[in-house]
């Protein structure tokens, strides 16, 4: 067990990134302990929990069962980036009406899963929505109010539409 | 932190075959959701890894002029989903891996990986059976191509030879066109789950003479590899579409399939859903093919 | 203030990733610490050899069983007790030879690094003498050689019952006397945040930051455990991604602080896996139940009888106050004049039972309501109309423990919303007589809840508030945040009795013993009602501490004075500004004293909640499988601080409740008792796809007992879903199963047995 680092180049929240890592390390240790995007949750470590749900190119990935040096060329997003001098998002605003905001451990994974579901611009039905979040695990809300805030959203964003 | 020994990265076809005969140990990683969790969990703890993920020439999708279907084996399972040869020549493969575990495992994992893996629960594998897909086989040389029923061996083991890779599921075109698939993945969740049992159906219906032509069922966790209902296929072929058709699949297949007893479901009860997911899905292939299924 | 949906005072924090959980405050060049589990189920190691494991380069400390103080130390999130005779029970060391289940701690490994940690484990070689395992309480309870705790010779951990009335007397003149028996699976928290912790030395004093319910607790069994004063310890809570209550346990945080001073005070993490989430923290217990009631010919229950048996597991933590809290349930609510309750709890070889959202309720909740629906059918009664007979209406109390009552009762309020909502009397009929392979119904299920610990624990709560030059105020309590939204409340109530504004109320979300004031934290659906208490005590005191002040400041000033909003009122006229009043109490040169009130209450009330549930369900008899079409709770847990954050409580707990009677259970192995799903995969947690539409409603009655009106919410929402689906399944099919989870497979055993396939 040699240690085996790598120069990763990426482009992290807009900004261009590079970090030797371990090549042993997976994504979500490289935003937690070398970037400091301690938004990104660790829950299980095997892919099912979705706390540390993370945007790469477009699509979400959970960052634990994809390793660091995979991130070479990527455009990754995290929460932390979505947030713009202080304002929120639409959908993170919707969290917070909406009342799906409990222990908060698995809000980031949730927020980057509907962010996701959101740009890609699809209007989408209630159960439709149930599936797009299906792979974001959370124990306090019973998820009911985590849909409401997407469907919220999802809903504004189409009558913006309708009136363009 | 994984407990990865060496890692090595392959950019082409041919560096990944020179790379795996170079560190015989290594073994193949592409998506990553089955190997990392397996390194995690210690069973491959302290591995080697070849990694695929950057080859170009085994992703995406094509259809060629013969109508055969090339699938690359490191194309994930969103991506096949949304693509638009699948959606409009085999949407049921489509339908299938959009059953695979949550949306960010379907946005990583890999068909390729999912054939490879061995597992039984496989949720792709089951439909590639039906449609009697072939795996193109690379080993720096001229390779090989086999029907994919012949590339299972046992409980996790395939065929993959050392210093070889997987490189495309081809769909011949006389294998999909025509037919008609469903499949139908039973869990004990909507999602985030595998397979207790799993069942595609692919059939070819004659609708003005309400027929069923031909058909084919595989099976999933319901033998130690993917199963085909060889004798039940004989006996439903040629049949007329309508009640007798389905109370026969539904007996057959309790007879044919051999589940087995694990603490995830007793036999008793994978016969009891077998049956009865066989019979659900027929169904659905012939209202797919336009057919009435009454 | 009260009674008003204000948004979560952590919302923000929360939805940009601010919040730090206590992963985000890890110090660099933490060192990693990881535990070894015993291979088998239930024996002693014989020997052990880590020669090899301290041999690897980047290990820097290897201890085990051998090497911890040899006395023992008790878990469970209770408030101490003075009296020997209410202590906790103390049968765990740090680390143990005497392996107990499988997974139990025999030694741990403090490395650079996690891969060398873990790399370290699998050089460390155990040879172990085997002992059979038990995995039943039924069993176990006769006895094994050698017991389990050495102590316990029988492995009852605990035995107790009481008696109303004559039950052989009142079984005799019943028209009808039913028997039936039920079954609880063991299920786990799952909260997504696993246990974690890091601790260091400063000034000959351990510091542990951990992801905790009970802070102040912690500290007490870190100091018991360590055999060292308790004072030479603090405890610092940051924000924790959800608790349930198996956090409301001290878990390996004992550990953590030991192994910290093993390495010279250096910082070391120690983070549970998942797994170890599952097999080795706590679980809630499985429990047995055998009922027998006898009814009149108007359905009136004349007597009733419970045996309970506890699965316990492998150590004590919350131990017989699981099963001890369901047998009180047994005698509250419905009215029954002869009533007869007895309950084990058995130490087995398996994971180990503590605390769990709703503490023993849901299971006797769910064989309570089960035996209600089945007593009904015996007698060819609707079951709602059979509960409604049964059930005491206004006030009631408990026989046995002063002063617990139901000060209000809105019960009959609430199954009106319920009943109403789900359309139970065309369902009922609607759904009487179906044929087919799809078929439908309607169940329902209502329970009731205490409100804290008192009398049978102590409580006592803490608060402090400290006046801002700005007039704005710090609100400092050792009561915890765990997601409920307890910090929004507490700043609600503030606000109200100080009457500010929320934004004015600024409060310390991080609990830190060495600062916060007593209190032993979340669990018990205690704060609200407990802290509550405090807090408005607190505000009070600080109230009129500041017109106290203000007068000094307004020398010819006679009228009455009051605060409101920022500024002070000599009756109606505003005088000075509230910012006035602070700025002077800190800075005034003659007269400077900045104002803060602080108290430390003992609360002595209980008061019982109520609810209910109501589900229409959908059954495919040929897949096993079931769909929740409409489901609903309905609460009366007394006014309502924050109505939004009330239903948000309610949903959670409808899903923890479903996937109780649905899908969750913790299986393990009868040979080794080892946990054969103890992973997200194959416990199965409800995902948003599995989840259907909730529907929360209340009932506020204004409660004399609570601070604000308000009395237990928290838990609660767990308790009726999982009856009231076995309800509607029975209603549906006419099968009436025994055991949760619903699972499919045990649906089509059932389906089966009934001739229905």
């Amino acid at each position: 067990m040699k240690k085996q680092m790598q120069l990763v180049q990426c482009t992290v929240n807009g900004k261009e990134v590079a970090e030797y890592v371990d090549v042993r390390e997976s994504l979500l240790e490289m935003l937690r302990n070398r970037l400091g995007l301690t938004s990104v949750k660790k829950g299980c470590e095997v892919g099912e929990c979705g706390a540390c749900t993370v945007i790469v190119d477009g699509e979400t990935i959970d960052s634990c069962i994809y390793l660091a040096v995979w991130a070479e060329g990527k455009n990754i997003r995290t929460l932390e980036g979505l947030e713009k001098n202080g304002e929120l998002t639409r959908i993170q605003e919707a969290f917070i009406e909406e009342g799906a905001i409990q222990c908060g451990f698995c809000t980031p994974g949730f927020v980057m899963s509907a962010t996701v579901l959101l740009e890609r611009g699809e209007k989408l039905s209630r159960e439709a929505i149930k599936k797009q979040m299906s792979g974001n695990l959370c124990r306090c809300t019973g998820y009911h109010n985590i849909i409401n805030a997407v469907e919220k959203v999802m809903d504004e964003n189409f009558e913006k539409k309708d009136e363009t | 932190m994984y407990d990865i020994e060496n890692y090595y990265n392959a950019g082409t076809i041919a560096e990944a075959v020179e790379l795996l005969k170079e560190h015989p140990d290594a073994r193949i990683i592409s998506g990553g959701s089955d190997v990392l969790i397996k390194i995690r969990e210690g069973k491959f703890a302290g591995t080697s890894l070849v990694c695929i993920r950057d080859i170009r020439e085994i992703k995406g999708i094509e259809r060629m002029e013969s109508g055969d279907i090339y699938i690359g084996a490191g194309t994930v399972f969103s991506h096949i989903t949304n693509d638009p040869v699948i959606q409009r020549w085999i949407p049921v493969l489509g339908e299938a891996v959009d059953q695979v575990g949550g949306p960010q495992v379907r946005n990583i994992g890999t068909v390729g990986g999912n054939i490879c893996n061995g597992a039984v629960s496989a949720d792709s594998v089951p439909t590639l059976f039906s449609l009697n897909a072939m795996l193109r086989l690379s080993d720096g040389k001229g390779g090989r191509t086999v029907p994919i029923r012949q590339f299972y061996l046992g409980p996790g083991r395939v065929d993959l030879q050392p210093g070889e890779i997987l490189t495309h599921i081809v769909i011949p075109e006389r294998e999909y066109m025509g037919y008609y698939g469903h499949y139908i993945k039973y869990s004990m969740r909507n999602a985030m789950d595998i397979a207790t049992l799993s069942c595609s159906v692919v059939s070819k219906t004659d609708v003005s003479q309400g027929i069923l032509e031909d058909i084919r069922i595989t099976f999933g966790v319901a033998a130690p590899v993917p199963f085909r209902c060889e004798k039940t296929e004989a006996a439903l072929k040629g049949m007329p579409v309508g009640e007798e058709l389905y109370d026969t699949i539904e007996k057959m297949v309790r007879e044919e399939i051999h589940p087995r007893d694990s603490w995830r479901a007793s036999r008793e009860f994978r016969l009891q859903i077998g049956g009865e997911i066989a019979r659900r899905a027929l169904i659905r292939t012939i209202e797919l093919a336009g057919g009435d299924p009454s | 203030m009260v009674g008003k949906s204000v948004p979560r005072v952590d919302a923000y924090d929360k939805v940009t990733g601010r919040a730090k959980f206590t992963d985000d405050l890890i110090p660099d060049k933490c060192l990693t610490a990881k535990v070894y589990h015993a291979k088998i189920g239930n024996g002693i190691v014989k020997s052990i050899d880590t020669t090899e494991a301290e041999a690897l380069d980047g290990v820097v400390k290897v201890v085990t069983f051998k090497d911890v103080p040899d006395h023992c130390y008790p878990t469970p999130g209770h408030p101490w007790s003075v009296e020997l005779a209410h202590q906790d029970i103390a049968d765990r060391n740090l680390l143990t030879g005497r392996v107990r289940y499988y997974g139990d701690d025999i030694a741990a490994v403090v490395a650079e690094d996690e891969v060398t940690a873990s790399r370290a484990l699998k050089l460390i070689k155990v040879e172990y003498e085997e002992y059979p395992v038990e995995i039943h309480p039924r069993k176990s309870m006769y006895g094994s050689r050698p017991p389990i705790h050495f102590d316990k010779k029988d492995n009852v951990l605990a035995r107790s019952n009481y008696f109303i009335g004559n039950v052989e007397e009142g079984l005799k003149q019943s028209d009808t006397v039913v028997k039936r028996s039920y079954k609880t699976p063991i299920v786990q928290h799952c909260h997504i945040e696993n246990p974690i912790s890091y601790a260091y030395m400063e000034k000959g004093r351990i510091v542990v930051v951990t992801s905790t319910q009970i802070p102040h607790i912690v500290r007490r069994v870190i100091g018991q455990a360590l055999g060292i004063p308790w004072g030479k310890i603090r405890v610092i809570k940051p924000y924790i991604g959800g608790g349930f209550g198996n956090k409301q346990d001290v878990l390996y945080e004992p550990l953590n602080a030991f192994l910290t001073t093993q390495v010279g005070g250096r910082p070391v993490k120690l983070d549970v896996s998942r797994e170890e989430t599952f097999c080795n923290t706590r679980t809630r217990h499985s429990i047995e139940y055998d009922l027998t009631a006898g009814v009149d010919q108007e359905g009136h229950l004349l007597a009733k009888d419970m045996m309970a048996y506890s699965n316990q597991g492998a150590y004590a933590s919350h131990g017989h106050a699981i099963a001890a809290n369901g047998l009180t349930a047994w005698r509250l609510q419905y009215a029954c004049p002869n009533i007869r309750g007895e309950a084990y709890t058995v130490y087995t070889n398996t994971p180990v039972g503590g605390a769990m959202r709703a503490y023993g309720i849901p299971q006797a909740a769910f064989a309570i309501e089960c035996f209600m629906d089945d007593i009904a059918a015996e007698i060819h009664m609707d079951p709602l109309e059979f509960r409604r007979r049964n059930l005491i209406e206004g006030y009631y109390e408990d026989a046995y423990l002063k002063p617990i009552a139901a000060n209000t009762n809105g019960i009959f309020e609430c199954l009106k919303k319920g009943a109403d909502y789900i359309h139970w009397d065309e369902k009922r009929k609607e759904y009487a007589n179906q044929t087919g392979f799809i078929r439908r119904g309607v169940g329902m299920s209502l329970f009731c809840y205490k409100t804290g610990v008192w009398p049978i624990s102590l409580e006592i709560a803490g608060a402090r508030l400290v006046l801002n030059q700005d007039g704005s105020m710090q609100l400092q309590l050792g009561a915890t945040e765990i997601g409920q939204g307890a910090d929004t409340v507490f700043s609600q109530m503030a606000a109200e009795t100080l009457h500010m504004d929320v934004e004015d109320i600024h409060i310390q979300s991080f609990q830190d013993t060495d600062v916060t004031p007593f209190d032993t934290g979340a669990y018990a659906s205690r704060q609200s009602f407990v802290t509550g208490t405090a807090v408005r005590q607190c505000a009070e005191l600080m109230y009129q501490k500041i017109l106290d002040y203000a007068r000094t400041l307004l020398p010819n000033e006679k009228r009455t004075l009051s605060l409101d909003h920022g500024y002070i009122y000599a009756e109606k006229e505003p005088v000075i500004s509230l910012e006035e009043v602070a700025l002077e109490s800190y800075y005034s040169l003659t007269n400077s004293s900045a104002i803060t009130a602080e108290v430390s209450t003992q609360v002595k009330k209980n008061t019982i909640a109520t609810g209910c549930c109501f589900a229409e369900v959908e059954v495919d008899i040929k897949l096993g499988k079931i769909r929740i079409l409409n489901i609903i709770n309905v609460h009366d847990s007394g006014k309502l601080i924050n109505p939004q954050l009330a239903e948000m409580q309610v949903h959670g707990g409808m899903s923890m409740g479903m996937g109780y009677g649905l899908s969750e259970q913790l299986l393990l192995d009868e040979k080794t008792g080892r946990p054969l799903n103890g992973t997200l995969l194959d416990y199965k947690l409800m995902t948003a796809l599995d989840t259907p539409d909730l529907k929360a409603d209340f009932v506020e009655l204004e409660d004399p007992m609570g601070p604000y009106g308000n009395k237990a919410l928290g838990e609660p929402p767990a308790i009726p879903c999982a009856p009231a689906i076995r309800n509607a399944v029975l209603h549906a099919t006419g099968v009436a199963f025994s055991e949760i989870p619903l699972t499919p497979q045990r649906l089509i055993e059932g389906f089966q047995k009934a001739g229905l396939l």
